[in-house]
């Protein structure tokens, strides 16, 4: 059996890790690198690199971490943040990244997905999703960091990017994000259900008990937290632990 | 020195890293002086079979890959692993290096989501040199959407359970050896085996 996977995230900017609480009131700490080394030693199942700034501020990604990393930590790299055109997941993915996370240039440009799954397989091409309820009660996707409401329902977008040949989808509620009182269950479980590709649930854990649930209420295939672990509030060893004690398979 | 074919396609600067950080040698090659003086040959590979099959036959590599398999260890991973075998389906009936007598198909699990992607736990069929010193419960990380099938059950050694039985790493039981999981992409578990591989 697939084990359920614990991903930490780190968000970069300038080359620094650093993490927000609903995007906003950044505060600053670390080496991606060496943050990413600890998560390795963890147990993590997959690191993800998130280049804050690159959407709106047009910058590159941060391929020298990226390439620095790929030397020291034998699991699954994945990169987004900047990613524009399939000459940017080439440059990537040659760095040492596994997969990119494509997310406002998808929305804006979705040949890019059916263009880096072609050339790179499905399984390179994870695209990243930023949705907020409405009041009608559906959910829209926002670009560039949560600030643009593109009116464009989660789950017409969803069922688009599966066709286009996205290999994977990593889920972010702006309603829970940074809020910790748990991941967006009834978002995570509508998504889950109206796709066959993976789904990583992202945005909202702030207690152990948040990553068992996800996987318990719905059929996600992993989490992601940033915060959480990257102020050490809870290590990626524990999250598993307590996976494990409610029968939850996940690798040793 | 190990010598890691360089022919087009896929992983093979994270094979590298991996035997670097191991402090293991090796080579990115092409080059048949290079690989026949190597001490043991890894055949990395992702992508579409028919396709990294033409890319050792433009090479001029075929001849020179199978000849080796005979006198030093050689480990296929992922679609480097498939590519011992007979015959392959994906697309289109293509020849492999039938180092292994087998097959390759789609996977056939109907319900489950494809590719096979993440980590699955090693079940041990017969002993292998490779899968020395592993933890009891020793998981990899797999990326595939077509499987291996040997004709003879003496040549699997491992296999995870996605909605039935997917070979996971394969023997001739002299010196190949084929890995559908990634082990430069593993963990601890994944150089483990890159070290026992490397000190076969």
């Amino acid at each position: 059996m697939l084990a359920k996977r614990i991903i930490p995230c780190l968000d970069v900017r300038d080359g620094r890790v650093v993490k927000g609480v609903n995007f906003q009131g950044i505060k600053e700490v670390g080496d991606p690198v060496a943050c990413a080394a600890e998560y390795n030693k963890q147990g993590a199942d997959e690191i993800v690199f998130y280049d804050i700034t690159a959407s709106h501020e047009g910058r590159g990604v941060m391929l020298d971490v990226v390439r620095e990393t790929a030397k020291k930590v034998f699991v699954p790299l994945t990169v987004g943040g900047g990613i524009k055109t399939v000459d940017d997941i080439r440059e990537t993915l040659r760095a040492g990244a596994d997969k990119v996370s494509v997310n406002s240039q998808a929305v804006q440009n979705p040949q890019l997905i059916r263009d880096g799954a072609d050339i790179f397989g499905s399984q390179c091409i994870c695209v990243g999703i930023d949705a907020k309820r409405t009041k009608a009660g559906n959910w829209t996707v926002y670009i560039n960091g949560g600030r643009i409401d593109m009116e464009l329902d989660l789950l017409d977008w969803v069922k688009q990017i599966e066709q286009l040949g996205a290999g994977e989808i990593c889920l972010n509620s702006i309603d829970t994000d940074g809020v910790k009182q748990g991941f967006d269950l009834p978002m995570l479980k509508a998504v889950v259900d109206a796709v066959n590709i993976p789904v990583i649930a992202s945005g909202g854990a702030g207690k152990l008990e948040h990553f068992a649930e996800a996987f318990e209420k719905t059929d996600c295939s992993a989490a992601l937290a940033a915060s959480l672990f990257h102020f050490k509030e809870l290590t990626v060893g524990e999250v598993k632990t307590d996976c494990r004690n409610k029968h939850i398979i996940v690798r040793t | 020195m190990i010598a890691i074919i360089d022919y087009g396609a896929g992983n093979i600067f994270s094979v590298r890293n991996a035997l670097n950080y191991l402090g293991i040698e090796n080579q990115l090659t092409d080059a048949v002086s290079v690989i026949e003086k190597a001490d043991k040959i890894i055949l990395p590979g992702v992508g579409a079979f028919p396709s990294a099959m033409k890319m050792l036959e433009n090479k001029n590599l075929v001849s020179v890959l199978k000849e080796q398999a005979q006198k030093k260890p050689f480990l296929g991973i992922c679609l480097g692993m498939q590519m011992l075998l007979s015959k392959s389906y994906e697309f289109e009936e293509c020849d492999g290096l039938d180092l292994i007598s087998g097959t390759v198909d789609r996977i056939p699990a109907q319900d489950l989501i494809i590719p096979h992607m993440g980590w699955n736990k090693l079940e041990i069929q017969n002993d292998c040199e490779l899968l020395k010193n592993l933890p009891d419960e020793a998981y990899v990380y797999f990326v595939h959407s077509y499987m291996a099938t040997c004709q003879e059950e003496k040549n699997l050694s491992a296999w995870v359970e996605y909605g039935g039985r997917v070979p996971a790493l394969i023997t001739d039981n002299k010196y190949v050896f084929g890995a559908q999981f990634h082990p430069e992409k593993s963990g601890e578990v994944g150089l483990q085996i890159l070290r026992n591989f490397a000190n076969l």
